[in-house]
């Protein structure tokens, strides 16, 4: 094995997940001095999600440039495996516990810390009760992405999308990839949520308009898909219809754990160092945030081994931590939860104002005054806080005024 | 005359559902040429498909019906095959659970009709009981009964399992083969499909499901008609599993079982169904409407199963009829033998329908004598409480519900194989978990070699 030598050589670490996050951890494990860092992934190879998302954006905040996705996942896989990580792909894991993860096989390995990386996933049709028939012809972005960037594979000619956030823009190249043109995109919301550069390269250079303020009622054909049906009545011809973002965590294996879940996101409830609720479980990336950008979920991993090196040398383990308390009548905020770069907010609605994050005696440990509150859209509140083990130091609360 | 008809068959089953696929299997037991007939591209890809996957006591059928025979025989018989066959069963029980004074007035003639059912196990509680075997029911429960012994079965492995032994009993299977006409000669009945290809038969069981009325009506008969009656399910993620222990099902109206919550072998909950009487016999499309009134009901019956994620939501239609009974006649004239208008049970009595398809056709004549030996034919099972492949290492490809490429390179070669993501899901639960594709579409269609859009 290469890489630091070890100031923990006894200690062991099983990390759940080869995405960007997970990647980053084992890394800073070992580089921390962490003997053996085991990381477990189900797929075939690692990387997680920008394996498959072949555009530009990716390594920003980590590695200060701008890759495309693959380019990104095989640097964070390198740095992973020059550590001297143990990387195992094909490697599902079904049960997890603060001090062992049991493997589909049933093999069971021991560990004295396990960090959650497992990610996110788009809600698909069902989970969002479209009612109509159920032709062939209806995806999400992660499995057009996958069948364009990674399998080369066409998915139709004319696509409607249904979202407005980042990711459905970023779905109208991966659909180009596959040779199918986007005729239109439909968000509930009264307008877009993604930045104005990305909406211009994307829809706005082709013409694809956004049908805002308006919902799919009915998907309709059979057995491939002929269009779809608004709520105002107008028919969308289209031969595939791609169901973007409305992210919710790879959570199964945290929730069985029983640890406590932040009831509108359905993450994990962390502490600022990620934290479950279990001893001796981190949980980190985009499962504890969905869905944050990619470097934040590897500096995520960087932080949360700060945390996991003092849990192995301290062995001390926070109060356990609760979902961060909203107070805002107006309803606007959704949830928030931590990153490595502060607290994050979702907003339910577009608004204005100041978020104030505040601590157990109720001071406030953070502010930010925002023009705009934008749904679906990352809004970080940076907070001088702890690593999470000091209960003074938590934040408790998010309060929006104004 | 015409060689391109093939051989003359002792008996075609036309129907590659549930019942058919009984039917056939029943026969490939005896010394006598089968051959199967399924429109569709695959086997128990209608009504079959889509239910809610219980094995019924046929407690609430009415007393002296043929429905109420059957679905206490089908009980027994398939539920002893189900074992051998890999059919995964689970034997969860059930609870009736009264929601006003009203119906909990109803529960002791229940009991009694039961026991006129020929079933003497159900029990009438009280509120407290039932809240004590659910505790995660909503509040307002007036009372219940417990019926022990309904059973959650596969539905989708039984006809496939029914199938695959009448093949390797030397039945034969042709799909996408559309009987249109009917042609009853004095010896032999022609049977031609829709593009003009004919199949010859001395006796012909109909099994159509849903299009049962009108193979029906070319043999010039009549009697019943059938108007679906549609039933929209939800089903829930794998984590809304430990919200219940057995299958609640409401007090049952003269029109429908009602909207019941029940696990599934695969792991799952389900909620539904409904019950629309509509004229399209295609339309197995969800609703709005009936999307809504089934959360409305299910936030009643189990509230907390509202919170969690969605899996899968689809309809399916039962083949109803102006009849409340099963129409199951024999026109030895015709030496044909219909088994029309099964309902909402046959899943349950798919195998005594067989066996009573075997006695018409042997009062009609048909000489029935056992093979010398019969092949038995057992599948992998898919339930989550059986010994599933991956547990044994292999490669996992659909990462919800732990399918492995070797579970789908099978799907796809054995004898009656998968030719689409339908028929792939049936056989191993590929894509029909919570992401829908969003990790494995992509792998599968490389695998598999199908068009991504189909
Ligand atoms: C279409 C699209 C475009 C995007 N564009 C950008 C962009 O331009 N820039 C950017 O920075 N970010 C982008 N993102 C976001 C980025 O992909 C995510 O932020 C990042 O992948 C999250 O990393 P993660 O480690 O939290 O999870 P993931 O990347 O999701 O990795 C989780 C890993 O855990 C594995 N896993 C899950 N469960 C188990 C288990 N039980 N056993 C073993 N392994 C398991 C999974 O297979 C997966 O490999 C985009 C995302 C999408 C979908
Ligand atoms: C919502 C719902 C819930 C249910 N729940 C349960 C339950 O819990 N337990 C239970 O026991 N039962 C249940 N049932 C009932 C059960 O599903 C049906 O009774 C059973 O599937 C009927 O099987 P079948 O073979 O008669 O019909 P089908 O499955 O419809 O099969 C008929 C087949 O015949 C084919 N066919 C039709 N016409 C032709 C033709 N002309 N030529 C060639 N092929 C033709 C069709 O393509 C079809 O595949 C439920 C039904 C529904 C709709």
């Amino acid at each position: 094995m290469s890489g630091a030598r070890p100031v923990l050589p006894e200690a062991r670490v099983v990390v759940v997940g080869a995405g960007p996050s997970g990647l980053a951890a084992a890394a800073a494990l070992r580089h921390a001095g962490v003997g053996v860092v085991t990381v477990l992934e189900r797929e075939q190879a690692p990387g997680g999600i920008p394996r498959h998302t072949d555009h530009l954006g990716f390594g920003v905040r980590d590695l200060h440039r701008v890759l495309r996705g693959p380019v990104y996942a095989a640097r964070l896989t390198a740095a992973a495996a020059a550590s001297g990580a143990d990387v195992r792909c094909g490697a599902t894991v079904v049960e997890v516990g603060g001090d062992h993860v049991v493997l589909a096989d049933g093999t069971r390995l021991d560990a004295d810390a396990v960090v959650l990386a497992t990610g996110i996933r788009e809600r698909p049709r069902s989970a969002r009760l479209v009612p109509g028939d159920r032709p062939a012809g209806v995806l999400t972005t992660g499995a057009v992405q996958q069948l364009t960037a990674l399998h080369h594979r066409d998915v139709g000619t004319r696509a409607v999308i249904v979202g407005a956030e980042h990711v459905s823009f970023s779905a109208i190249w991966s659909l180009r990839h596959g040779g199918c043109r986007t005729v239109a995109m439909v968000t509930p919301l009264p307008r877009h949520q993604t930045y104005a550069p990305l909406r211009w390269l994307t829809a706005g250079l082709r013409r694809v308009p956004v049908h805002t303020g308006r919902t799919v009622v009915e998907i309709v054909g059979r057995p491939r898909v002929r269009a779809v049906r608004l709520d105002d009545g107008t028919e969308l011809a289209c031969d595939t219809v791609v169901f973007t973002g409305d992210w919710v965590p790879v959570h199964e294996l945290v929730r069985r754990a029983g640890a406590t879940m932040v009831p509108v996101s359905k993450a994990p409830a962390t502490t600022s160092g990620f934290h479950t609720s279990i001893t001796g479980l981190f949980a980190i990336g985009n499962l504890v945030h969905p869905a944050e950008t990619a470097d934040v979920c590897a500096l995520d991993g960087c932080r949360a081994a700060v945390s996991v090196l003092a849990w192995l040398t301290e062995r001390r383990w926070p109060q356990a931590p609760l979902p961060m308390a909203i107070d805002d009548p107006a309803g606007t905020v959704a949830w928030a939860a931590h990153t490595s770069r502060g607290v994050t907010v979702r907003a339910a609605s577009f608004g204005a104002g100041t978020l104030e994050l505040l601590d157990g005696d109720g001071e406030v440990v953070g502010r930010s005054r925002r023009r705009r509150l934008v749904p679906n859209r990352s809004i970080t509140v940076g907070a001088r806080v702890g690593d999470g083990v000091g209960a003074d130091t938590a934040v408790v609360a998010v309060r929006r005024r104004g | 005359m015409v060689t391109s008809a093939g051989p003359t068959y002792d008996v075609v089953v036309v129907g590659g559902g549930v019942v058919g696929c009984a039917v056939a299997r029943a026969l490939s037991h005896h010394r006598v040429s089968v051959l199967l007939l399924e429109a569709r591209n695959d086997l128990g890809a209608g009504t079959s498909k889509a239910n809610t996957a219980i094995l019924h006591t046929g407690f609430d059928a009415t007393p002296g019906s043929v429905a109420s025979r059957l679905v206490a025989r089908g009980w027994h018989l398939l539920r002893a095959y189900a074992p051998t066959a890999g059919i995964s069963i689970e034997d969860t029980g059930a609870v009736l659970v009264a929601w006003d004074d009203e119906q909990a007035a109803t529960l002791p003639t229940l009991q009694h009709k039961a026991e006129a059912n020929g079933y003497p196990h159900a029990r009438v509680i009280d509120a407290a009981e039932v809240r004590e075997l659910e505790p995660h029911l909503g509040p307002g429960v007036t009372g219940g009964m417990v019926v022990p012994d309904e059973h959650i079965i596969d539905p989708w492995t039984t006809p496939l399992a029914f199938a695959h032994e009448a093949l390797a009993n030397g039945a034969t299977i042709e799909t996408s083969f559309d009987v249109e006409g009917i042609d009853v000669g004095p010896e032999i009945t022609e049977l031609r499909a829709t593009d003009g290809r004919i199949r010859r038969a001395r006796f012909v069981v109909n099994a159509a499901g849903l299009q049962g009325d009108r193979l029906h009506r070319a043999f010039g008969l009549d009697g019943f008609t059938i108007r679906p009656r549609r039933g929209e399910l939800i089903v829930f993620d794998e984590l809304a599993r430990p919200l219940l222990q057995r299958t609640v099902l409401p007090v049952p109206t003269s029109h429908t079982k009602g909207v019941l919550v029940a696990p599934t072998v695969f792991g799952n909950v389900m909620l539904g169904p409904t019950a629309d009487d509509i004229d399209d016999r295609e339309a197995t499309g969800s609703t709005a409407a009936g999307l809504a009134a089934l959360r409305e009901k299910g936030r009643r019956i189990l509230p907390a199963l509202l919170d969690e994620e969605v899996t899968a939501v689809y309809a399916g239609l039962r083949a109803a009829t102006e009849h409340s009974d099963y129409q199951l006649q024999a026109h030895a004239d015709l030496r044909y033998v219909v088994l029309g208008g099964i309902r909402s049970t046959g899943l349950t009595a798919s195998m005594a329908l067989a066996e009573e398809a075997l006695s018409m056709l042997a009062g009609e004549g048909l000489a029935l004598e056992p093979s010398a030996e019969v092949v038995s034919v057992r599948r992998t099972p898919l339930g989550e409480r059986d010994d599933r492949p991956y547990r044994r290492g292999g490669r996992i490809v659909c990462h919800c519900e732990h399918v492995t490429e070797a579970e789908i390179v099978t799907a796809c070669s054995e004898p009656l194989p998968a030719t689409d993501l339908d028929g792939l899901r049936r056989r191993t639960r590929a894509v029909t978990g919570r992401c829908q594709g969003f990790s494995c579409w992509a792998e599968i269609t490389t695998l598999t070699g199908w068009d991504p859009a189909r």
